[in-house]
């Protein structure tokens, strides 16, 4: 079969180098399954555009006129539209309601573009929901200015607007009043596509859930992993602080909300990856369906990378008929995709923002995505995956000190706590540098407290380097230690304590004196009496998607300190 | 606290000391499930057990008064990463740590559980000791008696018979709703969300232990008959088998895990030992009818042997994904099915409930 690929595009904002990684991936995996693979893409700076990955390879404008004369030279027998993002989805649909999927006789790969069409239609979903009993907040959907005059002393305040078939919620926001309301709604209806937004009842302070959920076309559903946002609603989940798996989620709840989201894929027939967002009331089971992005997004290539999950891979295969019992779980090598990964570790990611590079940019953040990009860290406890995750971000801050936050006034730090910004999270940390509890945090941003104590151990922790400057180098050594445990860098360490990096080096190799790596790297099968003397030390542990129960393959690591090493020595 | 924990091989892991002082004593397999640490630790399954979690932030939504899947603390220990001191969840009441010094549980924390699943995984289960005092540990252990030569039903099973109603447990004295079929369950190791599943599903359960008769199940005149999970090796429970053998053919029969492996036995079946068992929310199980796979809920250390089913008049309907070992069975034109993992969930996923409909239905075509 020849399969036409649409590729997304330039990268902009809330759409970037992630869907370039999971086009590769399903070019690759159709290619595996004897497949021809035509891509289209305007953006030759792509790795999807490297020579290999398709056998034809057209760069072009992204639209219906040259996409129909690819098609027209290239004939192909079918075309995947769910892995080029939000435009690769919208020109599949400018296509086929055009009438040239038909005239040129193309089968849609994958999720049909009615089920794609009912997902992203905000009146179409939400009848849906209705239908099979799922609960979405109040709203009202506008189409012209007089409708939108219509509702302004109708809805709750505060309102959050949502413009449909847009990228990254463009023309989105919250208003406070009838007349933010006029304003933001006004500008979101000339942004969609489809000149439609749509005006609903806030949740904020409500906590912020996604699931990643797999089906294929016989019906069978899996969840890849679930994530929980650090920020509450209100903020786009493109610029919130995301954590995987939930970590304030009974099992209980953690199932009502995957049983949810099952569901909704399972009436929508998406033959492939979905990502289903939800919002969760922090005191009682209520919850709240919010969107549904039915194809490959950027939370499913966060989602594959924290679980070792190849989303995109699965998904092509999905497309062109396999069922997930059909295809291999390529990490392990042993067992099939049909199953739902468990981590033994802790995922964080910070988006990335461009504040530096426009500095007289509105730094605030709500439904409106700003974040160029993210990184994500991975390590055994959430402390150590944040402050990792810190370091990745390429800012001044490498760490929880933020120098303009120290100087600021109660009453700022209280707004910068309550505000979202690209800068809350040093905000948040800063609080509780200053001695405000928990709770009192958590009332001004509405921060889990788990996460929130987290950040308050991180702070102690900074504390006791402060008071140990100076100290004796036996307990100085002792501290040091703790401080690597937590998850506290070198540089980070040397700074609060005003001494070298490489004298605290040196106190790690003390504490690891006598360690004993086994000869063939393999713990496992290690004498008892090693495994005693083996102390805590810098080691490599595998991300392979089942938590250590099958043995893996591939070369997928993640650095934290714990006894053994997964990373095999190679001669 | 520091605090050790001894494997059977001699290994020893330094932790530091969760739950109530003391040591005790186990066999240790490890669960991969992500949430589900309280119904795990109140599943008679895990009975003579030390169970490690694999997922390393144990307890961060504290304990809650409703999701208790029995009224005590089952396994006979704990093993975690970091266990969570001030959970955080609207329904907590308390931490797992509280937890466990109430009931008297030892746990440790502070180890590299990953490390001990992997042992676990290439050299299969093994015996474990968790204790404050090293060398003493390594006594405790050496003289411990073998989980395979452990009755733990007899342990677990319920001493009276009760009914279970819309507030859960009732005494046999209070009424019953008789316009519900009647179904008689066979306590090995019940968890409460079976009943409160079977209830919810319209069925009215009477739970009878595990020592009863087939002619005392009769008795109830049921109008089905559930086989529960349990822990333990089956081979060893020569009496229910004897029971579950005269139950055949009479009335419906459904079995859950243990229940799958009791069916078997009944039949004249055999059951081995799984190297490291299947503990999880997230095994494939496929239906060889249908070809559908369900995410499903397991906690097993035993198998049905397929070849031994030969010419016993019983054949395998499920398959393990993962390993292909038996995940159910039924006997042909006896009206007896069971399934070898947690159709109940607590924890896990929920994809398997409708068997509660399908069994209720079956039970009330039976009573028309």
């Amino acid at each position: 079969m020849k399969v036409l690929v649409i590729g997304s595009g330039p990268i902009v904002i809330g759409q970037a180098a992630e869907f370039d990684y999971a086009g590769t991936q399903a070019c690759k995996s159709l290619k595996e399954e004897g497949h021809e693979v035509v891509l289209i893409n305007s953006n030759p700076a792509t790795i999807m555009t490297d020579p290999g990955v398709s056998d034809a390879l057209y760069i072009e404008p992204l639209n219906v006129d040259f996409c129909e004369r690819v098609i027209k030279r290239e004939r192909p027998d079918a075309l995947l539209p769910t892995l080029g993002g939000q435009t690769g989805l919208n020109l599949a649909t400018q296509l086929s309601d055009a009438g040239i999927l038909e005239k040129y006789n193309i089968k849609v790969l994958g999720t049909p573009l009615s089920a794609i069409k009912k997902a992203e239609d905000r009146e179409s979903f939400r009848n849906l929901m209705r239908e099979i009993k799922e609960p979405v907040p109040e709203s009202w959907i506008i189409q012209t200015d007089d409708e939108l005059q219509a509702v302004l002393d109708v809805v709750p305040y505060p309102c959050i607007i949502r413009p449909a078939y847009t990228l990254g919620g463009t023309g989105g926001g919250i208003a406070n009043t009838r007349e933010e309301l006029w304003e933001t709604g006004r500008k979101g209806l000339k942004l969609s596509m489809r000149s439609q937004i749509m005006v609903e009842r806030s949740l904020l302070g409500w906590k912020e859930v996604e699931y990643e959920v797999m089906r294929d076309g016989a019906g069978n559903c899996i969840t890849v992993c679930n994530m929980e946002n650090l920020d509450p609603m209100g903020v786009h989940t493109g610029d919130s602080i995301v954590i995987a798996p939930s970590q304030t989620l009974s099992d209980l709840e953690y199932h009502m909300l995957r049983t949810a989201s099952l569901k909704i894929i399972q009436s929508l027939g998406i033959e492939g990856g979905c990502n289903v967002q939800l919002a969760v009331n922090p005191d009682s089971f209520d919850y709240y369906i919010i969107e549904v992005n039915p194809r490959v997004s950027r939370s499913s290539a966060l989602a594959s990378k924290a679980t070792g999950y190849p989303i995109a891979r699965v998904a092509a295969k999905i497309a062109v008929g396999k069922t997930l019992d059909e295809i291999d779980n390529q990490v392990t090598g042993t067992t099939k995709a049909c199953f739902e990964p468990a981590l033994d570790y802790c995922v964080v990611k910070i988006p990335r923002w461009p504040f530096d590079k426009f500095s007289t940019g509105d730094r605030s953040l709500f439904t409106q995505m700003k974040a160029t990009g993210e990184v994500m860290a991975i390590d055994r406890t959430f402390e150590a995956a944040l402050m990792k995750a810190l370091r990745g971000l390429e800012v001044k801050q490498k760490d929880l000190r933020h120098a303009k936050f120290a100087e600021v006034s109660d009453e700022d730090l209280k707004q910068a706590i309550k505000k979202p910004t690209d800068e809350r999270l040093w905000a948040l940390a800063e609080g509780l540098r200053r001695n405000w509890t928990v709770d009192e945090v958590n009332r001004i941003s509405r921060v889990d407290k788990w996460f929130l104590r987290k950040i308050n151990g991180l702070i102690k922790m900074e504390k006791r380097l402060e008071a140990a400057h100076g100290a004796e180098s036996e307990s100085l050594g002792e501290t040091i230690q703790e401080a690597f445990l937590i998850g506290f860098p070198s540089p980070t360490i040397a700074s609060i304590l005003q001494i070298s990096t490489e004298t605290i080096r040196e106190v790690g190799k003390q504490f690891r004196a006598g360690n004993t790596a086994p000869a063939d790297g393999n713990w496992e099968t290690q004498a008892a009496w090693e495994i005693e003397r083996q102390k805590v030390m810098p080691v490599f542990k595998m991300v392979d998607t089942c938590a250590g129960e099958f043995e893996s393959h591939t070369p997928y690591y993640y650095g934290t300190f714990e006894q053994e090493d997964d990373a095999v020595v190679l001669a | 606290m520091k605090r050790y924990l001894i494997l059977g091989d001699g290994t020893v892991f330094t932790g530091k000391a969760l739950g109530a002082d003391g040591h005790t004593l186990g066999e240790v397999v490890f669960n991969t499930g992500m949430t589900g640490y309280q119904e795990i630790l109140t599943d008679p399954s895990y009975s003579g057990q030390i169970v490690l979690f694999t997922y390393p932030l144990i307890g961060n939504y504290g304990i809650n008064d409703d999701d208790f899947e029995s009224d005590r603390i089952q396994p006979t220990g704990l093993i975690v990463r970091e266990a969570c001191d001030v959970p955080s969840n609207w329904r907590a009441t308390k931490s797992l740590d509280q937890l466990l010094k109430e009931r008297g549980t030892v746990g440790i924390q502070g180890l590299d559980t990953r490390l001990i699943t992997k042992r676990i995984r290439t050299g299969g289960v093994t015996t474990g000791c968790i204790a404050d005092d090293l060398e003493a540990g390594k006594a405790w252990l050496a003289n411990m008696k073998p989980y395979d030569e452990s009755d733990f039903v007899m342990d677990v099973t319920t001493k009276k018979a009760y009914v279970w109603g819309r507030e859960g447990k009732q005494s046999l004295g209070e009424p019953m709703d008789t316009s519900r079929p009647k179904l008689v369950v066979l306590d090995c190791g019940l968890k409460y969300n079976i009943l409160r599943r079977f209830w919810r599903a319209g069925c009215q359960p009477i739970v009878l232990p595990a020592t009863s008769t087939a002619d005392e199940v009769m008795s109830w005149k049921p109008d089905g008959i559930l086989l529960s999970p349990g822990p333990g090796d089956p081979q060893r429970l020569g009496g229910v088998i004897e029971t579950v053998k005269g139950l055949i053919g009479q009335r419906p029969i459904f079995g859950i895990c243990l229940g799958n492996q009791l069916l078997c036995h009944a039949v004249g079946g055999h059951t081995y030992k799984l190297k490291f068992g299947h503990r999880g929310s997230n095994h494939p199980v496929k239906d060889l009818v249908t070809g559908k796979v369900t995410i499903t809920s397991q906690n097993h250390g035993y198998a049905v042997d397929p070849a031994s089913l030969d010419g016993t008049g019983a054949e395998v309907t499920q398959l393990n994904l993962n390993d292909e070992t038996v995940e159910g069975i039924r006997i042909r034109g006896a009206d007896a099915s069971s399934i070898q993992y947690h159709p109940e969930a607590a924890p896990g996923p929920w994809d398997s409930r409708p068997y509660f409909f399908d069994f209720v239905e079956k039970m009330t075509a039976k009573k028309a």
